[in-house]
């Protein structure tokens, strides 16, 4: 019987949620936390009202809901896969965040910085061309 | 040097909170049910494992640390620079977990390194 296949095509479709929901997690957040602005903790007053700003903002808690899909994906394809195989592979996740940070936060992404983006992607490419499990099972 | 220590919990924290959460799972054994009560009982199953506990503990620490950087620099910039956690964790992986990490493997890790070093040296 062949298992390989059904082993690919779990742990693809895994990261490919992750590499969606991971990206647009940070963006969000991204969008939240500059509304809250840079945070100075200097009393328990003021680290209660930088925790406040942070729980009540509607973009915070949109983030962490993309986060937590990115986290259960994660958590699940790690119980097959090499966690030295998901890291890397679960990287072309810095393309997307880029791209998203471009389009929905206005962002400026400098030349040498898109090149960067697309070596980390090639490496993505070679790490995804090896088995995803290189231990026997528990 | 506020920045650097966030940097530093975001990587650090989050690679032995990922190596964690990674030996916890390892010890549930391969999913096969995605339905979700399934999917619920596999997670319940996870929270029982200390390993699960201290991931998650680690992973929260590098969440604030990530909302703190967040707040004062770009998105395009500060998650790119948390991929330096490609060389702690294949060495977590190799060490921590027991994995065998092939040369092409290792060539990846290398080039996302070089990919990151590009993306810092690009800062706008």
């Amino acid at each position: 019987m062949n298992t390989h296949k059904p082993l690919h095509f779990k742990t693809f479709a895994m990261i490919l949620i992750m590499i969606i929901a991971g990206p647009l997690g940070n963006v969000l957040l991204g969008r939240g936390m500059k509304r809250v602005g840079a945070a100075s903790i200097t009393s328990l007053t003021s680290l209660a009202h930088v925790a406040d700003s942070i729980f009540t903002n509607g973009w915070i808690w949109l983030g962490v809901a993309s986060l937590l899909t990115f986290f259960i994906a994660n958590i699940l394809v790690l119980s097959w896969a090499d966690y030295s195989f998901v890291q890397p592979a679960s990287s072309m996740a810095y393309g997307v965040v880029a791209l998203l940070s471009v389009l929905l936060l206005g962002e400026s992404v400098t030349l040498l910085r898109w090149v960067g983006i697309a070596i980390i992607c090639l490496g993505v490419f070679i790490v995804g061309r090896t088995h995803p499990r290189t231990t026997e099972h528990s | 040097m506020f920045k650097l220590i966030y940097f530093f919990m975001i990587v650090v924290a989050g690679t032995g909170g990922e190596l964690c959460v990674s030996r916890a799972m390892k010890g549930i054994g391969e999913v096969h049910d995605f339905r979700p009560s399934a999917v619920l009982q596999v997670i319940g199953r996870a929270l029982r494992k200390k390993w699960m506990w201290l991931g998650i503990g680690l992973m929260t620490l590098a969440f604030f640390s990530l909302l703190a950087v967040l707040s004062f620099e770009k998105v395009s910039f500060v998650v790119p620079v948390t991929a330096l956690s490609y060389v702690a964790g294949a060495l977590g992986g190799r060490f921590f977990l027991g994995e065998r990490i092939s040369l092409n493997r290792w060539t990846g890790i290398c080039l996302v390194c070089i990919g990151v070093t590009l993306v810092f040296l690009g800062k706008g």
